[in-house]
């Protein structure tokens, strides 16, 4: 703990501006219905309100408010993205240690089903299994896991390769530990850097992955918010709107809004990705 | 001689570590002529390699010069613009590095990273780089140098690497050339050969050196003077003769002492006891590839046995066959009268705890992650079932036992630890399983040799007070004179000789024994020449092309 304070202090700005937006976003989702003035799915006022009071940010061709549904899609977004990424480092990270470990069949079966797994471009394999199985958030949840263990598994793997070469693994072979332990309390602790780091950069993919397939109409479905779904919707405005006046521009610039916001976070969690990257190098400079 | 090529004066250099500039070098002048060859000896962390680099203007990362001025050749180098210190670095000042292996780029030939520097510096085109590499690399006596610098790294051994780079080093013909530790990593019969080939080319072309060493007799054989270092500071400087045969500072006797400590006659053992561990005709392969050749060897019980060799002697492999971590093919081994299981996964927990395994290298089979308290705790509970204040306890006597205070260490990770705490870990770890019988896997080799006489010293109270059998695995002969009783030498995974230290170290020798033991680097200045003139005497039809 008092490592982890020391790390925070020693950190670059960038570092400090990731957290500080990460932080931000979490604050927004967790609390999303105390900081949202409107409800997340009624209309509550006429369509394509420019940004005045009382809507901020205006409203939607349904006429709902769009901070609010940029609040809650907050929560919506990133909380399926968590979930979904924390599923697939479970997956990944359990079979690709117990690989690296075990060794022998094992690998090499493992090893063939992620590569055939990786064969199919991700985007149309998810594509195919959500129009099989129906857009329900769990089989959103279940399928992009599955598919993004694929990439943690084989970091996985390789971390762990190279830390079972150490001549202590040899000291608690020899000593007879078994393979529980070996993971857990042997390789398990020296392989959390890169894999804490690769969390990172597999939220920003696995996020992106879900605003992609609401914007193809796969994903979260309406009239819950969502980021991607947002994008969508609104995506057409932009060819329609007057940028002569700020009144009638803001018509325009309402696809920008979500699509902002799923940028930002994206850059918050890389810049934080890359600070505990470059702890985990050991470089000084 | 009178020409001052560097001087160095009043050095500080700091580092910056938990958020504060420590000091590394503490106001150090150094001085070199031209042609002249300074030796620059401590142990680690004395700062030498810190104050090497800084004669090229260059700091590590994380470091500053805070004070002083390096001239070289009447420029100053300290605060100078970066393009500057360009010009002046490969072609002027060279630098040789600890492990060539490390330092070469693995994906290009070597003559093409031969090339590079005079290029690049505009000394030479490239064909006439090449021609002058092809002579360079004859005149440091490499094999075949006409073909020798179309391989790539990974096809030439470490000695060869490592007189390439000096070759490489020389390539702009610089004033001044800093080697780093050039032959810490070869074996004894490499090492001649190495600084032989550094010292001839170094004198040929009246180039200045700093030689970076923690071995005295390297020193001896290289340097006119020498400089010692202790934590940052200059303890003395004199010329070479001077400072070999009169050092005036207690630190540098320390340093001259420590090849001398001479373990006593091993405790007389109760009669009837039979040999603890007896190796019957064992062979063994890693794949394809036989690595062991029928090897018989007993270990009488409190006794030490030496297994000398070069590096692919088939050493470690015998440790690695007796821990049961690589089946052997045919052969046997038993324990106190009963045969060992094949594999360490046959063995039960009691057989693995009699014999442990003390490695080499104590930065790796230390687990980064884990601090002393769990690294040592695990075997107790492991093997002895002790939990909570029984472990505590026993964890407090095992850290007295090593001469660390617990109340200091008990808490720290390996990384706050120095390369000798960091060693006297590995052998509580092996004391807590309560052992019979430690193969010690060169132990004592990436240590000082201040610190690897400490280690020394432990091993053998340990064996006093315990009654413990050791089989010493090592390739430097000062620390089997200092340890063992018995000595067996190895050669491509055979046994060449065995017998009682006497025996081995008296003559008349085994060919190779005799190589070996004419290796070892020795104090006197006029030892490599000497023993050069020996051995071309020996050997000159035989090497003549």
């Amino acid at each position: 703990m008092h490592n982890l304070l020391n790390n925070l202090r020693d950190a670059p700005v960038s570092a400090w501006v990731g957290i500080a937006i990460v932080l931000a976003y979490a604050i927004l989702a967790i609390g999303a219905p105390l900081f949202a003035p409107f409800a997340e799915r009624a209309s509550v006022g006429v369509q394509y309100h420019p940004w005045t009071a009382p809507h901020y940010l205006g409203t939607d061709a349904l006429g709902r408010d769009v901070l609010s549904r940029l609040i809650y899609g907050a929560r919506n977004t990133v909380g399926i993205a968590l979930a979904t990424t924390a599923l697939a480092f479970f997956l990944g990270a359990t079979f690709g240690l117990l690989a690296a470990t075990l060794g022998g069949w094992f690998d090499a079966i493992a090893a063939r089903v992620v590569d055939v797994l990786m064969a199919i471009p991700p985007l149309i394999f998810a594509l195919l299994i959500l129009t099989i199985t129906g857009t329900s958030v769990l089989s959103l949840i279940l399928v992009i896991a599955v598919l993004d263990s694929t990439r943690v598994f084989r970091l996985s793997r390789a971390v762990a390769q190279g830390i079972l070469t150490m001549d202590y693994i040899e000291v608690a072979r020899m000593r007879g530990e078994g393979l529980f332990w070996l993971i857990r309390k042997e390789v398990l602790p020296n392989a959390a850097a890169p894999m804490i780091a690769e969390f990172g950069l597999r939220f920003c993919f696995v996020f992106l992955f879900i605003s992609a397939l609401s914007f193809l109409g796969l994903g979260i479905q309406p009239p819950t918010a969502d980021w991607g779904g947002m994008v969508r919707e609104s995506a057409k405005l932009i060819g329609f709107a007057n940028f002569a006046t700020w009144q009638t521009a803001t018509f325009g610039l309402a696809p920008l809004l979500p699509a902002g916001a799923i940028a930002l976070l994206t850059i918050g969690v890389n810049l934080v990705v890359d600070w505990v990257l470059h702890m985990s190098s050991g470089l000084k400079e | 001689m009178t020409d001052l090529l560097l001087d160095m004066t009043d050095i500080w250099i700091e580092g910056r570590s938990e958020r504060r500039w420590k000091p590394i070098i503490n106001g150090v002048d150094l001085k070199l002529h031209r042609g002249e060859i300074l030796g620059l000896i401590g142990e680690s962390g004395a700062g030498k390699s810190t104050l090497g680099l800084a004669a090229m203007g260059y700091t590590k990362g994380g470091c500053r010069i805070s004070r002083g001025s390096i001239r070289f050749d009447g420029q100053e180098m300290v605060g100078a613009p970066h393009n500057t210190l360009r010009k002046l670095r490969g072609a002027r000042i060279a630098y040789v590095a600890q492990s060539a292996a490390a330092a070469f780029n693995p994906a290009y030939k070597l003559i093409d990273q031969y090339c590079e520097g005079p290029i690049k510096h505009g000394v030479m085109s490239r064909a006439e780089a090449q021609s002058d590499a092809v002579d360079l690399y004859r005149k440091i006596r490499l094999p075949n140098p006409d073909e020798i610098g179309f391989r790539y790294p990974h096809q030439v051994s470490g000695g060869q690497l490592q007189r390439a780079m000096t070759a490489m080093a020389m390539s702009c013909r610089p004033d001044l050339i800093i080697f780093d530790e050039p032959t810490t990593a070869l074996d004894v019969t490499t090492q001649i050969e190495v600084l032989a080939a550094i010292r001839d080319i170094v004198r040929e072309y009246n180039t200045a050196a700093i030689y970076i060493t923690h071995d005295l007799a390297v020193v001896a054989q290289m340097a006119d003077r020498i400089k010692v270092l202790l934590r940052g500071d200059e303890v003395e400087e004199a010329p070479a003769r001077q400072m070999l045969s009169a050092p005036q500072e207690d630190y540098t006797k320390s340093l001259w002492a420590v090849r001398e400590f001479r373990r006593e006659a091993p405790l007389p053992q109760a009669e009837g006891t039979g040999p603890l561990v007896e190796i019957a005709d064992i062979t063994a392969a890693y794949g394809p590839v036989r690595v062991l050749h029928k090897i018989d060897l007993t270990i009488p019980r409190g006794s030490t046995v030496a297994i000398v060799g070069e590096s692919g002697s088939g050493k470690s492999t015998l440790a690695r066959v007796i821990m049961g971590l690589l089946p052997p093919s045919k052969g046997q081994i038993k324990f106190d009268g009963t045969p060992l299981p094949k594999s360490s996964r046959q063995r039960t927990p009691d057989l693995q705890r009699h014999v442990q395994m003390i490695h080499q290298m104590a930065d790796t089979a230390l687990n980064p992650k884990h601090r002393i308290r769990e690294t040592l705790g695990r075997p107790l509970e492991f093997f002895l079932g002790l939990k909570g204040k029984a472990k505590e306890a026993r964890i407090r006597e095992l850290l007295t036992l090593i001469e660390l205070d617990p109340d200091e260490f008990i808490d720290r990770l390996p990384s706050e630890l120095s390369g000798g705490q960091k060693q006297r870990i590995c052998i509580a770890r092996a004391l807590a399983a309560e052992p019979e019988f430690i193969i010690c896997d060169e132990v004592t080799s990436a240590l000082d040799q201040l610190v690897a006489e400490g280690i020394l010293r432990l091993l053998d109270r340990l064996q006093r007070e315990m009654n413990l059998t050791y089989m010493f695995i090592t390739h430097d002969l000062a620390t089997v004179r200092s340890i063992a009783d018995t000595v067996v030498v190895m050669q491509n995974g055979a046994i060449v000789e065995q017998g009682t230290k006497d025996e081995i170290f008296s003559p008349p020798h085994k060919p190779y024994t005799e190589l070996l033991l004419s290796s070892v680097p020795e104090m006197d200045p006029d030892w490599l020449t000497n023993l050069l003139q020996e051995r071309s005497d020996i050997l000159s039809p035989k090497d003549e092309p």
